[in-house]
């Protein structure tokens, strides 16, 4: 029967695991934000580094290929820890761009729309919408860090000889770890500056001045009082105090102890803590956005 | 029967503000109308009872279910058809209620199926690829509705339906609540400040006045009781008229200056009606019969205490 001509009944089929609503969001707002072909070229454009990266790994590995070229062993980066926290740091760049583009339109227009009351008069809670919401960014951010990174990875140990992959367990920890703090952190940040401006574009450029003005602020501190922890308003600098310590623990590549504080660099716990109550304070202030209604007193 | 609704005691406050005062109640009929000005609680009740705000006392329940401890399952048995302008920004309509037919349970094909079905119902079928940002004030009211049936709920919410609606829009959505709850076998509390839109579609009436309840009535007993009313238009000093008809067990509430409407009790006659006006020197300027209508149970529940407005 043709569907003009049904008329009202109930539904009386399965219904869909818990789960599996939460993915409700990320495929709708997906049909959203890929409809923009500036968005699929940019998307496109952030997997080239890690192409790049596949290619080099290929020519590290293939001397006929280098000798094909003519180019020396030596000229290609050797693939140990330092060429993936080199990959993974541009890879983080591009996810912050990311964000920056498909963040701020998460969660306001809900709000300006007054859509809230309508989510969550279903069987659908407030930290559902989060993480549902939260997920779109996250999966977007998975595609250009750790998965391509893990991809390299899996490439690297395939192609490299003897036991590579025992010898280098950490770079696969220090990639997921590295890649979920950062992805976490950013969609957290977005989330917040989403929920508490209305205008997306406003909203991009807030999500650029946190960590500019906090890298500024930073500095002035460091300076006026002549000392480091003025780096824990940069959040690109304890992130990258994260990775350093994640791909290389205590220790340089050749072995070293590097004594961060004396490096100019804060110390790892303080960079977590940093991070940890940065992101209490986003889910704060998505807590206090987050409604149904909001109850003027 | 099985109660829809139960109150009991059910209280909420926003700081120090009480919105809602003890109410307890319970409510079987299959149309259930909340009425009160503005600011008396309607609002906030339906809130409470999606969950939105929590009760600071009492309980309450929908369908036997504690609305806090039970609240997800209660969720998926009820529509909500939100006050306020409510849509997705940049979707069209049929992909806006696919997606809330989706997060209520019902997989990705059914819900499309299902949002193509309750679009055409509500009589939008012909603007289902259009965004929900370019409709009408009208056409926002029905795809309110038809999100909040898509999924085929058992207790349907609706919070001012009518809000906005030219007066052929109007008739047209009080005739689909009407439809909807005579033919899904779907339960309906219907908010409104309209007391005519309430009459129209509801068996059963709360009237709230301060976060309180003021009325609770089944609007078909009263409509089957055969009360006499009568309503009066008056001239001249009537405190003495109006004593006098206290003393023969007459309920009185004034309905504009001078008018009057009136409970006959058993027994009395018009024409003792007639002697008090004219002992008293009060002119009848006009005397009508009427019977009980859910005005009148407002006006009554609205008056202070000596019973006028």
């Amino acid at each position: 029967m043709a569907v003009y001509k049904h008329s009202y009944r109930r539904y009386e089929g399965d219904l869909t695991a818990r789960w599996q609503r939460l993915l409700v969001l990320p495929r709708y707002a997906y049909r959203g934000v890929f409809q923009s072909r500036f968005f699929l070229i940019f998307f496109v454009i952030c997997l080239i580094v890690p192409l790049g990266a596949a290619l080099l790994i290929y020519l590290r590995h293939n001397i006929g290929a280098l000798d094909l070229m003519n180019i020396p062993d030596d000229a290609i980066l050797p693939i140990n820890a330092t060429f993936f926290e080199w990959v993974i740091q541009i890879q983080g760049s591009f996810a912050f761009l990311l964000t920056v583009f498909v963040g701020p339109g998460l969660v306001s227009p809900d709000l300006v729309n007054n859509a809230l009351p309508l989510y969550l008069s279903r069987p659908f809670s407030r930290t559902e919408y989060v993480v549902g919401k939260m997920s779109v960014l996250m999966i977007l951010q998975s595609c250009v860090t750790w998965v391509p990174l893990c991809v390299l990875f899996l490439l690297q140990a395939s192609l490299a000889e003897g036991n590579w992959i025992s010898a280098n367990t950490r770079i696969l920890v220090a990639i997921l770890l590295g890649s979920a703090v950062w992805i976490l952190l950013l969609s957290l940040l977005a989330m917040a500056i989403s929920a508490w401006v209305r205008w997306k574009a406003i909203a991009g450029a807030l999500m650029f001045g946190v960590f500019l003005v906090g890298a500024g602020f930073g500095e002035t501190v460091s300076a006026l009082f002549n000392t480091k922890w003025g780096s824990l308003f940069n959040i690109s600098s304890m992130m990258q105090v994260i990775w350093e310590w994640l791909f290389f623990g205590g220790a340089s590549e050749t072995g070293e102890t590097v004594n961060r504080l004396a490096a100019g660099q804060v110390p790892v716990w303080s960079a977590c803590l940093a991070l940890v109550v940065i992101g209490l304070c986003c889910l704060f202030l998505l807590s206090r956005r987050i409604r149904a209604y909001e109850v003027v007193r | 029967m099985n109660p829809v609704i139960e109150f009991e005691k059910l209280t909420v406050r926003f700081g120090n503000l009480e919105a809602l005062k003890d109410v307890s109640g319970r409510f079987s009929g299959r149309s259930i109308g909340l009425l009160g000005p503005n600011g008396a609680g309607k609002t906030t009740m339906i809130h409470t009872l999606l969950g939105f705000y929590p009760p600071a006392g009492g309980s309450a329940r929908i369908f036997g279910k504690d609305i806090v401890q039970d609240a997800r399952e209660i969720k998926a048995l009820i529509g909500y058809m939100p006050e306020n302008d409510s849509f997705i920004a940049g979707m069209t309509a049929v992909r806006f209620v696919a997606m809330m037919a989706e997060l209520t349970g019902i997989p990705a094909n059914a819900a499309l199926e299902r949002a193509h079905e309750a679009l055409f119902y509500v009589g939008l079928g012909e603007a289902r690829y259009r965004t929900v940002e370019t409709f009408s004030q009208g056409m926002k009211q029905l795809v309110k509705l038809a999100q909040a049936i898509v999924h085929g709920p058992r207790l349907l919410f609706l919070d001012e339906p009518t809000n906005g609606l030219d007066p052929p829009a109007r008739l047209r959505m009080l005739r689909l609540i009407r439809e909807i709850t005579a033919h899904a076998e779907m339960h309906l509390v219907l908010s409104s400040h309209l007391l005519r839109d309430v009459e129209e579609c509801c068996e059963e009436v709360l009237i709230l006045k301060k976060g309180e309840v003021a009325v609770q009535c089944n609007l078909e007993e009263e409509r089957r009781s055969n009360k006499k009313f009568v309503e009066l238009e008056t001239r001249g000093d009537t405190s003495r008229f109006i004593d006098a008809i206290e003393r023969f067990g007459c309920e009185w509430a004034q309905s504009a200056p001078r008018r009057y409407k009136m409970v006959l009790p058993e027994g009395l006659k018009i024409s003792q009606l007639y002697e008090a006006a004219s002992e008293h020197e009060v002119q009848l300027r006009k005397f009508t019969f009427k019977r009980d209508s859910l005005e009148d149970i407002f006006l009554k529940a609205m008056g202070n205490e000596n019973g006028s407005l």
